[in-house]
């Protein structure tokens, strides 16, 4: 950790639903990740960085405080336990919901284990285990619908925003298990070391969520 | 498989020369620290049997222990995660006496999980506890021992941050939480988590009044203002509160007073070890790392368990950590290389040399190297019928 801050985002709907908040809190990013391919943004100010990493290791870097701050959606931090880092706002920002889907009428057979294919292997475990459930999870990384299609799982756990993907699959969202929206993470080292900073951010963001 | 590349165990390390001599240097100096300011040291063992070890300690601690069943009567035992409880036996059990008593340890540690950046598994616990007295006076004791352990490391700039479990304890007690809410708030409040904290808050029955308490709770953290802050915020509150509240205040007052180049930082939701502190809070941080380097706090009920209630206070650290971080380097004298031979002159002259301090290393007969190789700077040469000590 240096002195400084370094906020750590994910690219694509969480960068831009992001900046408006940043602008908020006086920072512009001075390149766009579309278009470059820099790994680490410089901003108006001297002092403030924004790194650009995928979305599941946004809680990894602040928790290390590879990153002071950043913007993390609840499944994944769900996903990652959360340990060691303060999430202290709702950004209320790149809105969805975990859901489990299956095929169009799936009936759960009344004897042996459901099989279920996500890449929210801790959420899924959670959340069948706190029902009774006993259930197989498949670890996947990517395109979870064609699981029941392809017969490698009953059901699936996944991010839901309008279900066309999964209708077009030939799926539907069936259980609700969390609302998610992206919350600002921050390092407890930071917290406590730059408070000032941090804090006046956390304020900023706040009064910005608010007047949304 | 293959079987010869010697890989150590995840988290599991060991030291080299070098920075185990940087290490064994700070050791000495440490242990030569708190000798004098009057802590004793003991040596607990390495395993006991698992009742002991987790001692009024939750689970947290239950799940870093490895265990293992005793051959000779089938009882558990487990390989000591944290040694704080081992030393509180020692002194509710074993000493048993009527004075404060002031400990130290130093030893090895084991952990199930890998814990921080490193997720060191092997950590070289080291501490000092205070037992027999409640009050600022031992905990500000505690942690002015605690700041010079870390200056004593060459760790710089450095953070401390104060808290107190009686406030959250209190408030949750007034609010008449039951035992699992308070468990699931204890757990969103480590996170800070403000939008899961007030869900939860509307969701259980509760005046507005420890309603609004809590949630300020959560957001009592920065500079020294937060005291007077949170004597407003949380006016209405009982005893056990206002009590944490004075003596949070008196303890700041006593470590500005005694340590003005501190900087001290309060966080009125620091929950960390809530299941067996029972007062004041704290840990220490540097600029540049961005985990916690120490940490302690009052606990006063861990004796009850052994039999005799004590009041305590203490800290711990690892060693290992504060080698990293250290900025010295180890104490290295000259080395002086010394040739093979049964000279009599010779065998002497490293005699004096030895006894003097130096280090003195010996050639072997037909060994490779020269004085340089063998990491000497120095070396004895035979010059006008004396032996004496020449750059090499």
């Amino acid at each position: 950790m240096k002195h400084g801050l370094t906020i750590a985002l994910s690219k694509g709907r969480i960068y831009k639903e992001t900046l408006p908040l940043l602008a908020a809190a006086g920072i512009e990013p001075l390149d766009d990740p579309e278009k470059s391919r820099k790994l680490i943004l410089d901003t108006n100010h001297d002092d403030v960085k924004l790194v650009i990493i995928r979305a599941s290791d946004v809680p990894t870097y602040v928790q290390y405080g590879a990153a002071d701050v950043g913007v993390a959606g609840k499944d994944v931090l769900m996903e990652h336990g959360g340990e060691g880092l303060y999430e202290p706002l709702d950004l209320k920002i790149a809105r969805c919901k975990l859901m489990t889907a299956g095929p169009v009428g799936f009936v759960e057979p009344k004897q042996g284990r459901l099989r279920i294919a996500t890449k929210f292997v801790n959420c899924a475990q959670r959340y069948f285990a706190e029902q009774g459930r006993q259930v197989e999870v498949i670890k996947l990384y990517g395109s979870m619908e064609l699981g029941p299609i392809v017969g490698l799982s009953d059901l699936i756990v996944d991010v839901v925003d309008t279900g066309n993907t999964l209708r077009a699959n030939g799926l539907e969202p069936m259980e609700h298990i969390a609302d998610i929206s992206s919350r600002l993470v921050v390092n407890k080292a930071s917290m406590k070391m730059k408070h000032a900073r941090v804090q006046q951010l956390i304020e900023r963001f706040a009064a910005a969520v608010e007047s949304e | 498989m293959v079987q010869d590349r010697w890989i150590l165990p995840q988290g599991i390390e060991e030291l080299l020369p070098q920075q185990a001599s940087k290490m064994e240097t700070l050791r000495r100096r440490i242990v030569d620290l708190y000798a004098s300011w009057g802590y004793e040291l003991v040596v607990p063992p390495l395993m006991e049997y698992l009742e002991s070890l987790l001692v009024g300690t939750g689970r947290e601690l239950d799940l870093s222990t490895f265990k293992l069943v005793d051959q000779l009567n089938g009882r558990t035992m487990g390989i000591r995660a944290d040694i704080t409880p081992q030393v509180a036996r020692i002194d509710a059990h074993r000493l048993q006496r009527e004075v404060p008593t002031r400990l130290c340890y130093l030893g090895s540690v084991l952990h199930t999980r890998g814990e921080g950046l490193a997720g060191s598994r092997s950590p070289l616990q080291l501490g000092a506890e205070l037992y027999g007295h409640a009050g600022v006076e031992s905990d500000v004791e505690i942690i002015a021992l605690m700041l010079k352990t870390l200056e004593l490391a060459g760790i710089k700039s450095l953070h401390l941050d104060l808290g107190h479990v009686g406030l959250f304890r209190g408030l949750a007690a007034e609010a008449e939480l039951n035992e699992e809410q308070e468990s699931d708030l204890f757990e969103m409040f480590q996170r800070k988590a403000k939008p899961e904290i007030e869900a939860f808050l509307e969701g259980v029955s509760l005046s507005s009044d420890h309603r609004e308490m809590l949630m300020a709770l959560v957001n009592l953290n920065g500079d020294v203002s937060v005291l007077s802050q949170a004597r407003e915020a949380l006016a209405t509150a009982g005893n056990e509160v206002q009590q944490a509240l004075h003596y949070l205040q008196a303890t700041a007052e006593r470590l500005q007073q005694s340590q003005p180049e501190l900087t001290l930082h309060f966080d009125l939701a620091e929950l960390r070890g809530y299941h067996y502190h029972t007062g004041v809070v704290f840990s220490a941080y540097a600029m540049g790392y961005s985990q916690e380097i120490a940490r302690g706090g009052r606990y006063d009920d861990i004796g009850r368990a052994f039999g005799r209630a004590r009041p305590a206070t203490g800290f711990s650290t690892d060693l290992k950590t504060l080698v990293s971080l250290s900025g010295t380097v180890a104490e290295q004298s000259v080395k002086i290389f010394a040739p093979a031979g049964d000279d009599s002159n010779l065998w002497e002259t490293i005699q004096e040399l030895r006894n003097s301090g130096q280090t003195v290393i010996r050639a072997l007969p037909g060994q490779s190297g020269s004085a340089a190789d063998m990491g000497c700077e120095r070396k004895l040469v035979f010059n006008n019928e004396f032996w004496t000590v020449v750059d090499a």
